[in-house]
């Protein structure tokens, strides 16, 4: 040979797939949603995400580089997208140093406790928002106003969410006719004019950003499909049997984080089963608890307590559900 | 609905530069190195010694136990030596070398290029014919072919499945063989369904080849029971278990043979070998190769005598382009690394593939996200993310739990790995393992 040539294995030619192209994949998903919400809530959304971005990635670095010393992977964008995702789940009033913490559980506690990228058994984001939540449940419960309050970050006029709305109307005893008055239309609450968490109101820029993840396959249909059809099917029943004293489906499916958990995080590799069946049970898992918590727990909304309690049996779901097998039933066709 | 098979798969940039380019036939090299193991199984056995002089289609050496095939002279010349030469694997390996001064072919031989349509051996014949002309499968796993067509005792088969998918990126050899030597191939396929006494063949070809399935579909009217099916383009649909539930939804079972399901595939350049076996008495020793790249000046294809040292074939198809960075034996998803150019054309080189610098490195390793993307492409439905750790970590209970050895090698979950992971290198090494543990077993 003239010169040195490259001698290895096969294949010999790659996909274009990276890490970092799939992060940015998601990160350009969330960026309808981060648009509606930046039209509603205004300046609050742009500060709350720049801030939970800017530590996940910052407190990444450090904790790779000091405390790991490992070379940092910042920049595959897995970190950003945490930030991102973190963000998407808090009110857009929420107090900077909240965040920061947040983020500092987001990123220390849920990722790189366990090894970093791949190796976390649960959400990182999830992880991080479910801390605040349990540790600053006033300021992770109160929502400004969509719209007159765009120009202020802190201390505007706040409300309730639909979902908060109707479990303590219901709790309450008032029928669900009546509470109805009191929550945005329908085409409202697709869109997202309604008290909320800066990235989980508008189910229609969540649902377009989803597509664009399915075309790209940086996620498949099975986890937010299963998650959706449950929620369906359970919310459904319980207003067939009892409409005075329970919400419809539809109102289930585009209210609360339930688009941005099921397209968004419960998605997430490293914490979702490997196979399309074991995914099937993740995402039913999902729905029956979210529609547990909502409808008898103690929290009108439960799909990041969901998506986290069904985290914990991936393990044992990907050691015992299997793809399909090549040849495991014979067919003679 | 087109056919494919159903799960899994890959579909990378098809680059099939040569498509256009007909069959040229590469002239008779000086020398040839011809090893005297291109196939799967025990080597041939030399009946040649240094200063024999030989005959184009001699014979020279014997196949020796049951899985193993006959190697004859390519060229007219003298025995210079029987050595070891390093082969395409890297390894040195026995070879006779022969210096070419003619090409006078041997007697019985029929190099008359008229086609001989009137069949007249019977099936048994026709085995005996393709052992003797030393055929093997020329989709490049190199089987020989007699096995495939004495089938086990008990066992029937009901159809002939013919591969022209090559599915293969790059590679163009069975495309122009098809378009080019439609004929011999028919007959060829009369021969096999003979030998094997079935009624029905399938042709299957990808779709991105609609002249040869046009050409093909139109001889096939004048050949009873051959038909031509069009596949949708997924790679690895060559593969023959793949190509078995594409055509006729037949699933193989695992560690099983295609005639558990009543059928045997062949490669549609070992269709046209056997024709010339039976009907010319020709052994097998030229074969269509492939040599293409993006930088290629005139990627190619050429018929050329087994025993060509890789670097006549780089030079007729306009020369080796500086900026090459690997050179490949077959195609890119399955082919092997030369290490030399110096290297022959044996009967298993489907192509020779020129990889320039830019793309002959590997992508960085990062940690697996287990975004599953290689269970989406295994067409076997194994777990590539779990037998590479099985194999890293030495669980060879797991990694056989989770039929390893059912991995064909088709590289598509190395393919598609976002974190550059090299999950085939660890299954190969796995399989290896575990198929000695499991000799050990047995013993």
């Amino acid at each position: 040979m003239d010169k040195l040539i490259t001698v290895s294995p096969s294949p010999h030619v790659y996909g274009d797939d990276n890490v970092k192209k799939l992060m940015y994949g998601v990160i350009y998903a969330l960026i309808p949603a981060f648009l509606v919400s930046v039209y509603f809530f205004g300046i609050g959304a742009l500060i709350v995400t720049s801030i939970s971005v800017v530590s996940c990635v910052m407190f990444e670095y450090l904790i790779q580089k000091y405390m790991m010393k490992t070379e940092p992977t910042v920049s595959d964008g897995s970190a950003a997208v945490t930030g991102v995702l973190l963000a998407m789940n808090l009110p857009t009033n929420m107090p900077w140093w909240i965040i920061v913490i947040g983020a500092l559980v987001a990123i220390g506690v849920g990722k790189m406790s366990f090894g970093g990228l791949g190796n976390n058994p649960f959400n990182p984001a999830l992880v991080g928002r479910v801390f605040l939540f349990i540790s600053f449940p006033v300021q992770m419960t109160s929502w400004p106003e969509p719209i007159v309050s765009r120009l202020q970050y802190a201390d505007a006029a706040t409300g309730a969410t639909p979902l908060a709305v109707i479990k303590e109307g219901l709790a309450a005893g008032v029928p669900m006719s009546r509470l109805a008055e009191q929550i945005p239309g329908y085409l409202d609450l697709f869109i997202g004019h309604l008290h909320g968490s800066m990235g989980e109101i508008s189910a229609l820029a969540l649902l377009a950003g989803g597509i664009f993840m399915l075309t790209r396959k940086i996620i498949t249909w099975h986890i937010p499909v299963s998650i959706f059809l449950t929620v369906f099917l359970f919310t459904g029943i319980l207003w067939l049997i009892n409409p005075y004293d329970n919400a419809d489906p539809l109102f289930h499916l585009i209210t609360g984080g339930l688009v941005l958990g099921a397209v968004y995080m419960a998605t997430d590799y490293a914490t979702s089963p490997m196979t399309p069946k074991g995914m099937w049970i993740f995402g039913i898992g999902i729905g029956v608890i979210t529609v547990a918590i909502r409808v008898y727990g103690a929290y009108p909304e439960g799909i990041s307590f969901a998506i986290l309690i069904m985290n914990s049996f991936v393990p044992l779901i990907n050691k015992y559900v299997k793809p399909n097998r090549f040849g495991e039933e014979v067919k003679n066709g | 609905m087109i056919q494919t098979f159903p799960k899994g798969g890959v579909h990378p940039a098809e680059d099939k530069f040569a498509a256009g380019s007909p069959i040229k036939t590469l002239k008779v090299p000086e020398a040839v190195v011809i090893p005297l193991s291109q196939h799967i199984g025990a080597p041939a056995e030399p009946l040649v010694k240094k200063g024999d002089t030989v005959k184009t289609g001699q014979l020279i050496a014997q196949s020796k136990g049951f899985v193993s095939a006959n190697i004859h002279s390519s060229v007219t010349g003298t025995v210079k030596k029987i050595d070891s030469e390093p082969d395409s694997s890297g390894y040195k390996r026995t070879a006779v070398v022969i210096d070419a001064v003619d090409d006078d072919w041997a007697d019985g031989i029929d190099t008359d290029k008229t086609l001989k349509k009137n069949i007249t051996a019977g099936a048994d014949e026709i085995v005996r014919r393709t052992l003797d002309a030393g055929i093997v499968g020329l989709g490049g796993a190199t089987f020989p072919s007699h096995i495939k067509l004495s089938l086990p005792k008990g066992k029937k088969a009901d159809i002939l499945i013919i591969n022209g998918v090559e599915c293969e990126p790059c590679l163009t050899s069975d495309h122009r063989l098809m378009l080019e030597r439609g004929d011999e191939l028919m007959v060829g396929i009369q021969l096999l369904m003979k030998a094997l006494n079935v009624t029905r063949a399938f042709i299957g070809i990808e779709n991105n080849k609609p002249d040869a399935i046009a050409h093909l579909s139109k001889l096939s009217a004048d050949y009873e029971g051959i038909k031509v099916r069009p596949l949708k383009i997924k790679y690895p649909q060559g593969a023959e278990k793949q190509l078995i539930k594409a055509l006729i939804n037949r699933e193989v079972p695992s560690g099983g043979l295609p005639v558990d399901v009543g059928t045997v595939v062949h490669n549609v350049g070992t269709a046209v070998a056997v024709y010339e076996a039976v009907q010319k008495n020709k052994p097998l020793i030229e074969r269509v190769v492939t040599v293409t790249g993006r930088d290629m000046k005139e990627p190619s294809n050429f018929l050329v005598r087994i025993g060509t040292p890789v670097r006549t074939l780089i030079d007729a198809a306009g020369g080796l382009p500086d900026n090459t960075g690997k050179v490949v034996n077959g195609g890119p998803m399955m082919g092997k690394a030369l290490n030399s150019l110096e290297v022959p054309v044996t009967k298993g080189t489907s192509g020779i593939l020129l990889i320039p610098a830019d793309k002959a490195a590997r992508k960085p390793v990062v940690n697996c996200m287990r975004c599953a993307k290689c269970i989406t492409v295994c067409p076997m439905g194994l777990e590539p993310h779990l037998l590479m750790p099985a194999t890293e970590f030495g669980k060879w209970e797991l990694a056989e739990e989770e039929r390893i050895l059912d991995c064909m090698e088709c590289g598509s979950c190395s393919y598609i790995c976002p974190s550059g992971r090299p999950l085939l290198d660890y299954i190969r090494l796995g399989k290896s393992t575990v198929s000695k543990i499991i000799r050990s077993r047995k013993q």
